[in-house]
């Protein structure tokens, strides 16, 4: 009799260890025991009702949508310290021509795209040019940021905080874009059926969903789409595991790298233009500290800092734990003086847990 | 290959154009009255940006050379290291701001004994800079101005109130919150925010629906008043939920006059800028200098007298 024959070259892999060296998988896990704390800890405090979610789901997908990217950007072995900075930048870039010059909030819109994307592109020529660590140079942008919105805000303005955009924002066709409510039939539907709270004056405590968790949700879709079944996604892990191995083999490593540092610029315009528009104004010292939640959402999402491994997935549960956490301490009454505390410790034994998981499923080959 | 020899010529000519505009700068007149402001207020903070332009317009006005320092972040070693420099260039008077009496106590005493006439603003208070030789102080006693906006909500027969700090850890704005417990003479809790709009506002709805019997939320400056306004908006308590805020922006000043917030104090800190500069250059022309401390603030700007203030606010002087 004879067996069926197999290709010697192909590794039967069971689906069970397959799973378990999902870089994604420690952070789902992890999400799953976020919710069950605060689920016996504050799960009759309204942390769950309608009002609660969307609550914290808006502070995940702000920095969801700023960690995507950058998750992408730290598989193929770069930083992006300069993010935090780039957003307080590009409010102001909004604000400014839009209060003062006149400009229409599209027309600001657009342009700020614009620069960012440019100095985007900067940061990635400066790295891949110079060879410095990528550590070093965005870590120069984002004092120059810093320092040129300031100076730029206070010559024009004699303020540091620009306001008066959501005046201007009312008519503009991109406006909803940014700061509206999306699904508001499905929520007044589940309203009327009592599935959604009230509010004091008899309202539904929510009317729709803020469009940055849709925002977030497509951005995320979007980087896995593109590193799991792109070309470019190949190029992503090959520059970020061994990029002298993949220049040989043809990869354009400092294509790929200028790239991805003009989508970390990209997405941090995106919450700009988010956070400016829903606000109605614009303040230097926005995207404070942004640079470091952003890294912390996509270590624990189970991305690897010196690159080569992890997934965009994975910095959405990163996000979304970070969101929970920041918003849901509030409802269980500790003092959120400890609220750092628990974000360190929380990176600290995600990737432990990420490190420890991998290991296992490495060994079970 | 990247070259450095590239970089180098623009990199030159770059500093060259900064070399000739600081020698522009110090090519003023020899007589002209120089002030020097080392604070440890960032220009970035909308409030010190208000000191600055009092300073800058008073400077303009009065032909007055001035000029603005501070730290980066909150570095009392640093601002000590900028005092210590500034006294070392002799100017005709240093306003400095003394949020922590240990680490600036020497340099402030070593400027005096050099000669150099000081008045501190905003923060350090009446008894410290007349005990380091200062010549008078001026500012707004922020623990004071809370007991002030305490005893205004008591007035209004409230009593649950909560103090939402945008930013912990800065002892101004815990002066603030304490002020105003003593003030409504009950205990008030200290809601732990963050300068980020749209987490201070969310914060604001989770603390709400997990304490619904809230009456009045206190906000310690415009950072976390427009995101608690917002947050009120979104609950639908807009108006219901009584609130009131240190500081002011244009934002707080319609909401003031739309009546969803009772009040915007005021520390007038554009006089903390301003006046330095005059009197500084009164002092070097004809030796003359007030002889009492100068109280800013609190000055509460209410629905009456809001309106009037909101083009001014735009302009970074309110």
């Amino acid at each position: 009799m004879v067996s069926e024959i197999r290709d010697e070259r192909v590794r039967s892999v069971s689906r069970l260890s397959r799973l378990l060296s999902r870089p994604e998988l420690g952070a789902a896990a992890g999400t799953v025991l976020v919710f069950v704390f605060f689920a016996i800890t504050a799960g009759s405090t309204g942390l769950f009702s309608a009002k609660g979610i969307v609550n914290f789901l808006e502070v995940s997908a702000q920095l969801g949508i700023l960690a995507a990217p950058v998750a992408l950007l730290m598989i193929a072995g770069e930083f992006d310290l300069s993010v935090g900075s780039m957003i307080g930048f590009a409010g102001i870039l909004i604000a400014i021509p839009a209060v003062f010059w006149g400009w229409p909030i599209w027309l600001s819109l657009l342009f700020t795209f614009a620069v960012c994307g440019g100095i985007g592109a900067l940061n990635g020529l400066a790295v891949v040019r110079t060879g410095l660590p990528s550590f070093i140079v965005t870590l120069g942008s984002l004092f120059m940021l810093r320092g040129l919105t300031l100076g730029l805000t206070r010559g024009i303005s004699g303020r540091t905080q620009v306001s008066g955009v959501h005046e201007l924002a009312q008519n503009d066709p991109l406006n909803s874009l940014f700061s509206g409510q999306v699904f508001t039939g499905l929520i007044a539907w589940l309203a009327d059926l009592g599935l959604i709270g009230k509010r004091a004056d008899g309202m539904p405590s929510i009317s729709g969903i803020p469009v940055s968790i849709v925002w977030w949700i497509v951005l995320t879709l979007a980087c896995t789409w593109l590193l799991t079944r792109s070309r470019f996604g190949n190029w992503i892990f090959a520059a970020g595991g061994e990029a002298n191995a993949a220049r040989n083999l043809g990869v354009p490593v400092a294509r790929t790298k200028i790239t991805l540092f003009v989508m970390t610029a990209l997405a941090a315009a995106l919450f700009a233009a988010i956070q400016v528009l829903v606000t109605g104004s614009a303040d230097t010292l926005r995207g404070t500290q942004k640079e470091f939640e952003a890294i912390i959402a996509v270590v624990i999402g189970g991305t690897l800092l010196t690159g080569g491994y992890g997934s965009a997935i994975g910095a959405m549960f990163g996000a979304l734990i970070f969101g929970v956490v920041q918003m849901g301490i509030f409802y269980t009454g500790i003092d959120t003086d400890w609220f750092k505390l628990f974000m360190g410790a929380m990176m600290v034994i995600a990737v432990l847990f990420n490190s420890y998981v991998r290991n296992r499923a490495m060994r079970s080959r | 290959m990247f070259s450095l020899a590239k970089l180098i010529k623009p990199a030159l000519g770059l500093l060259a154009v900064l070399t000739m505009m600081a020698a522009a700068t110090t090519l003023a007149a020899a007589d002209q009255t120089r002030v020097v402001f080392v604070t440890h207020g960032q220009s970035g903070d909308p409030y010190w940006s208000v000191v600055k332009n009092g300073m800058d317009d008073a400077a303009k006005t009065l032909g007055v050379k001035a000029e603005y320092l501070a730290p980066e972040t909150f570095d009392m070693a640093k601002m000590g290291q900028m005092i210590d420099a500034i006294a070392a260039s002799k100017p005709d008077g240093m306003v400095v701001s003394i949020p922590d009496a240990a680490a600036l106590t020497t340099p402030v005493k070593n400027a005096v004994a050099a000669g150099i006439p000081v008045i501190v603003i905003d923060s350090g208070g009446s008894k410290l800079t007349h005990d380091l030789g200062g010549l008078l102080f001026m500012g707004q006693d922020e623990f004071q101005a809370g007991v002030m906006a305490g005893e205004r909500i008591k007035a209004l027969g409230l009593t649950k109130a909560v103090c939402a700090n945008h930013e912990v850890g800065n002892s101004s704005l815990d002066d603030r919150c304490a002020g105003f417990a003593k003030g409504l003479g009950v205990d008030v809790p200290v809601m732990n925010g963050v300068i980020d709009p749209t987490e201070m506002k969310n914060r604001v709805i989770a603390y709400m629906t997990a304490h619904a019997d809230t009456q009045f939320i206190l906000a310690v400056g415009a950072s976390g008043a427009e995101p608690t306004l917002a947050a009120l908006d979104e609950l639908g308590l807009s108006g219901k939920v009584k609130t009131g805020t240190f500081d002011l922006s244009p934002t707080i000043l319609q909401a003031v006059v739309g009546g969803k917030m009772e009040w915007g104090i005021d520390a007038q800190q554009y006089a903390m800028g301003y006046i330095p500069v005059a009197m500084f250059d009164l002092w070097k022309k004809y030796k003359i200098m007030p002889i009492a401390d100068y109280p800013t603030g609190p000055g509460f700007v209410t629905k009456d007298t809001a309106a009037s203030v909101i083009e001014l606010s735009k302009q970074g002087k309110r």
